[in-house]
C-alpha cells in the first residue's frame, strides 16, 4: 500500500506539462537514437546528458528526460534489424533472425508493431518488477557498511565484462583503466593532488560526462570515418513496411511467449553486469528450445521477433533494479544513467529511496508514462522512424560529433575539456579494435572514487585491520560471488557470445 | 600480435602509474589506508590484466590500411583545431568548417558538403541558442 501511495505521489510529480513534454521528446529522440545503426541507448543517452545539463534541467525532469531516451532507444532498435537485418544496437541483434525474414516476406509492418507490443509488454512488466523489487533490495542495502560496500564494487566490475567481452583480461584491464582514471584529481581526505602533473585543470579529476561523451560518441564518429561506408547499404533502399497493426490472433499466439521471456528478461537485467544483450540471448534461445517444433524460427517466425524484443526491454528495466537501490548498474545504459544521477548530486543507493523519494517515484511513474507514449508512437507513427534511415551516416555522424561538442562545451565552457574528450575518442577507438569493452571504463570513472572511499573507510574504522574486508558473512558472500562472476565467464562466456555471433552470422547479419 | 604490444603498453602504464603513485606527496593529516594504498591495488590489478593479455592473445584486430589511419588522424587534427580555436572565432563559423570536413571526408560532394556544414552550424545556433537560451561561443563578429 505503501508502495502505491508513493507511486501516485510520482505520477504527480511526472505528470505536469514540462515533464509530459519532455517525457514525449525523450521517447521520440531515444527511439530515432536507437533506430540509427550503431548509435544505441548508451550513445543516445551520453549525446544527450550534457545537452540536459547545459539546458539547467532540474533532477527529476532531466532523469525523466533521459531514461525516456533510454526506454525509447530499446524500442528503436529493433526497427533497423527488422527492415534492414542491421541491429541499431547489440541487444537487436537477435531481433534480426526473424524480424529480417518477415520483413523480405513482406510483413514489416507487422513485425514492427508486433515488436512494439512486444517491447511494451517487456518494458511494462520490468517497471512492476522495479516498484516490487527494489524497495525489498533496499532492505538489504540498509545492512551494508563499508566493507561491504566495497565488496559490492568488486562484484560488480567481476561480473560486468563476463558476458559483454570474451575475454576477461581485458575486461579487468578496462575496470582498472577507468578506476585508475578516477584517481586523478585532489584526494578526498587528505587533500593531496594525485596524478595531476601539476595541471590545474585535472585537480577537479576528469569529469565523467567528458569521458563518456567522448569514449561513445566520438568513437563512434571515427569508426565511421575508417569504414567510410557505416550503413551506405541502407542509402537508396526501398523500405516496404505493408500492414501495420497485428491482428489479435497474431498477438493471443505470441502472447505466452512474451510474458514468458519478459520475466527472464528481467532476471537477467537484475544480475549486475549482464544488462540486455544477454537478456534478448537467452529469451531467445529459451523461446526456440520451448516452441519451435516445426523449426520455423530464424525463417520469420513472429514468436522469434517477440521473445528478444520483450526480453531486452525486461533487461532494460530490470538493469534499474541494483542502480537505484544499490547504486550500481546493471548495464552500460544505467552506467551512463548513474552519471547523471551523481552530476546532480544524487547518490543512488539505499538513502535514495527515504531521503529523495520524489525523484525516485517521479522516475518510475515517468518509465509508465514513457512506456505507454512509446506504445503510442511505435504502432500508428514507425513510418516517421523507419524514414529517419534514409539519412545517411554522412550527413548524420558530423551533426553527432558537433551536438556532442556543444553539449560538453555548454557546461563547462572550457576548450582543455574538449581536447580531454577528443583524447577520449581516440582511446575508445583504439580500445574498440582491441575488443577491449568501454563500459567497465565508465563505470570504473564513476565508482572508482565511492570504492576507495569505502575501502578506506572500512579498514580506518577497524584501526588498520585489512581483514575487516572479508569481515562479515554478507561480505564474504560479496566477495564468493565476485570471485564465480569473475571465473564462470571463463568457461560459458566464450560459449554464450559464439552462439549469439553465429546465429546472426547464420543469419547473413551485415553488421561488422 | 597486436594484442601483445597492446599488453607491453598496458604493463608499461601499470608501473608508470605504480611510480607515480609512489611519489605521491603524504599529508599530515592521514588516514590508517593514506592516498597510495588504493591506486597501487589498481596499478596492481592493470599489471595482472596486461600480463594476462601478453600470454593469451586474441586473435588479431582487423586495422585499417595506412590511408584509413591518415584520415582518422586528420580528423582528430581538425576536431583539436576545433576546440582551440572555438572560443577565438566563434561557434558558428568554427562549427560549420569542422562540420563540413567531417562531412566531405564521409563521403559527400565537397560543394554539398559546405551546405550540410553551414546549414548543420546554423540549425545547431538556432535550436540551442536562440531557441533553448544555452551559450554558445562568442566570435569578433558576435556569433
Amino acid at each position: 500500500m505503501e508502495t502505491l501511495s508513493s507511486l501516485a505521489d510520482g505520477f504527480a510529480i511526472a505528470m505536469t506539462w514540462q515533464n509530459l513534454l519532455l517525457a514525449a521528446l525523450g521517447c521520440f529522440l531515444g527511439t530515432i537514437m536507437g533506430a540509427l545503426p550503431g548509435l544505441g541507448p548508451s550513445n543516445g543517452v551520453a549525446i544527450l546528458i550534457p545537452l540536459a545539463f547545459s539546458l539547467g534541467l532540474d533532477a527529476t525532469p532531466a532523469l525523466i528526460l533521459l531514461t525516456s531516451v533510454y526506454y525509447g532507444a530499446m524500442y528503436g532498435g529493433r526497427i533497423s534489424s527488422i527492415l534492414l537485418n542491421i541491429p541499431g544496437d547489440e541487444p537487436a541483434m537477435m531481433t534480426c533472425l526473424d524480424g529480417y525474414p518477415m520483413a523480405q516476406q513482406g510483413r514489416a509492418g507487422e513485425a514492427l508493431s508486433l515488436s512494439g507490443v512486444a517491447s511494451f509488454i517487456g518494458a511494462f512488466l520490468a517497471t512492476w518488477g522495479l516498484i516490487l523489487l527494489a524497495p525489498q533490495l533496499v532492505k538489504i542495502a540498509l545492512l551494508f557498511g563499508p566493507a561491504e560496500y566495497f565488496a559490492l564494487f568488486t562484484l560488480a566490475f567481476a561480473t560486468l565484462g563476463g558476458v559483454s567481452s570474451t575475454n576477461q583480461a581485458k575486461s579487468a584491464f578496462a575496470a582498472a583503466l577507468g578506476i585508475g582514471l578516477a584517481t586523478i584529481g585532489v584526494d578526498t581526505q587528505t587533500g593531496v593532488p594525485r596524478f595531476t602533473f601539476g595541471e590545474v585543470h585535472l585537480y577537479d579529476g576528469i569529469d565523467f560526462l567528458v569521458a563518456i561523451v567522448g569514449l561513445f560518441a566520438l568513437s563512434e564518429v571515427f569508426i565511421f570515418l575508417e569504414h567510410r561506408h557505416g550503413s551506405a547499404d541502407a542509402e537508396g533502399k526501398k523500405i516496404e513496411i505493408g500492414r501495420i497493426t497485428p491482428s489479435w490472433s497474431l498477438l493471443k499466439y505470441c502472447m505466452p511467449t512474451m510474458l514468458r521471456t519478459s520475466c527472464l528478461g528481467f532476471l537477467a537485467g537484475v544480475l549486475p553486469g549482464a544488462g540486455a544483450s544477454l537478456g534478448s540471448f537467452i529469451s531467445y534461445s529459451m523461446e526456440k528450445k520451448l516452441v519451435d517444433k516445426d523449426g520455423t524460427f530464424g525463417k520469420g517466425d513472429p514468436r522469434g521477433v517477440a521473445a528478444p524484443e520483450a526480453g531486452n526491454n525486461a533487461a532494460a528495466g530490470g538493469a534499474l533494479v541494483p542502480m537505484l537501490a544499490l547504486g550500481v548498474p546493471g548495464s552500460g545504459t544505467t552506467a551512463v544513467l548513474l552519471a547523471v544521477l551523481l552530476s546532480l548530486n544524487i547518490t543512488p543507493g539505499p538513502l535514495l529511496f527515504t531521503q529523495n523519494p520524489d525523484v525516485v517515484w517521479g522516475l518510475i511513474a515517468a518509465l509508465f508514462i514513457a512506456n505507454f507514449m512509446l506504445l503510442a508512437m511505435n504502432i500508428p507513427m514507425v513510418g516517421i522512424f523507419t524514414r529517419v534511415l534514409l539519412v545517411p551516416p554522412r550527413i548524420l555522424m558530423p551533426i553527432v560529433a558537433m551536438v556532442s561538442f556543444v553539449g560538453i562545451y555548454g557546461i563547462s565552457g572550457s576548450s582543455f575539456d574538449l581536447q580531454v574528450m577528443i583524447g577520449f575518442g581516440v582511446m575508445g577507438w583504439v580500445l574498440r579494435k582491441f575488443d577491449v569493452p568501454l563500459v567497465p571504463i565508465i563505470l570504473g570513472t564513476l565508482l572508482g572514487n565511492a570504492m576507495e572511499n569505502n575501502l578506506r573507510r572500512a579498514v580506518t574504522i577497524d584501526n588498520g585491520n585489512w581483514w575487516t574486508l572479508v569481515d562479515s558473512p554478507l561480505a564474504l558472500g560479496l566477495w564468493t560471488l565476485a570471485i564465480v562472476g569473475f571465473i564462470l565467464p571463463l568457461f560459458f562466456g566464450k560459449i554464450v557470445k559464439a552462439g549469439m555471433t553465429r546465429k546472426a552470422d547464420a543469419e547473413g547479419s551485415t553488421r561488422d | 600480435m597486436s594484442d601483445r604490444i597492446f599488453g607491453a603498453i598496458g604493463l608499461l602504464l601499470a608501473l608508470g602509474y605504480a611510480f607515480a603513485a609512489l611519489y605521491i606527496e603524504e599529508s599530515f593529516l592521514s588516514d590508517a589506508v593514506g592516498p597510495k594504498a588504493f591506486p597501487l591495488i589498481i596499478a596492481a590489478v592493470l599489471a595482472c590484466s596486461s600480463l594476462a593479455i601478453i600470454l593469451r592473445p586474441d586473435p588479431e584486430p582487423m586495422w585499417p590500411g595506412l590511408p584509413r589511419l591518415l584520415e582518422i588522424l586528420f580528423a582528430v587534427l581538425v576536431m583539436v583545431l576545433y576546440a582551440t580555436l572555438l572560443p577565438e572565432i566563434g561557434f558558428v563559423i568554427a562549427t560549420a568548417v569542422a562540420a563540413a570536413y567531417l562531412t566531405w571526408r564521409l563521403g559527400t560532394a565537397p560543394l554539398w558538403s559546405l551546405v550540410v556544414g553551414i546549414s548543420t552550424s546554423v540549425g545547431i545556433y538556432i535550436v540551442f541558442h536562440l531557441i533553448l537560451g544555452l551559450s554558445l561561443a562568442r566570435g569578433p563578429l558576435g556569433f
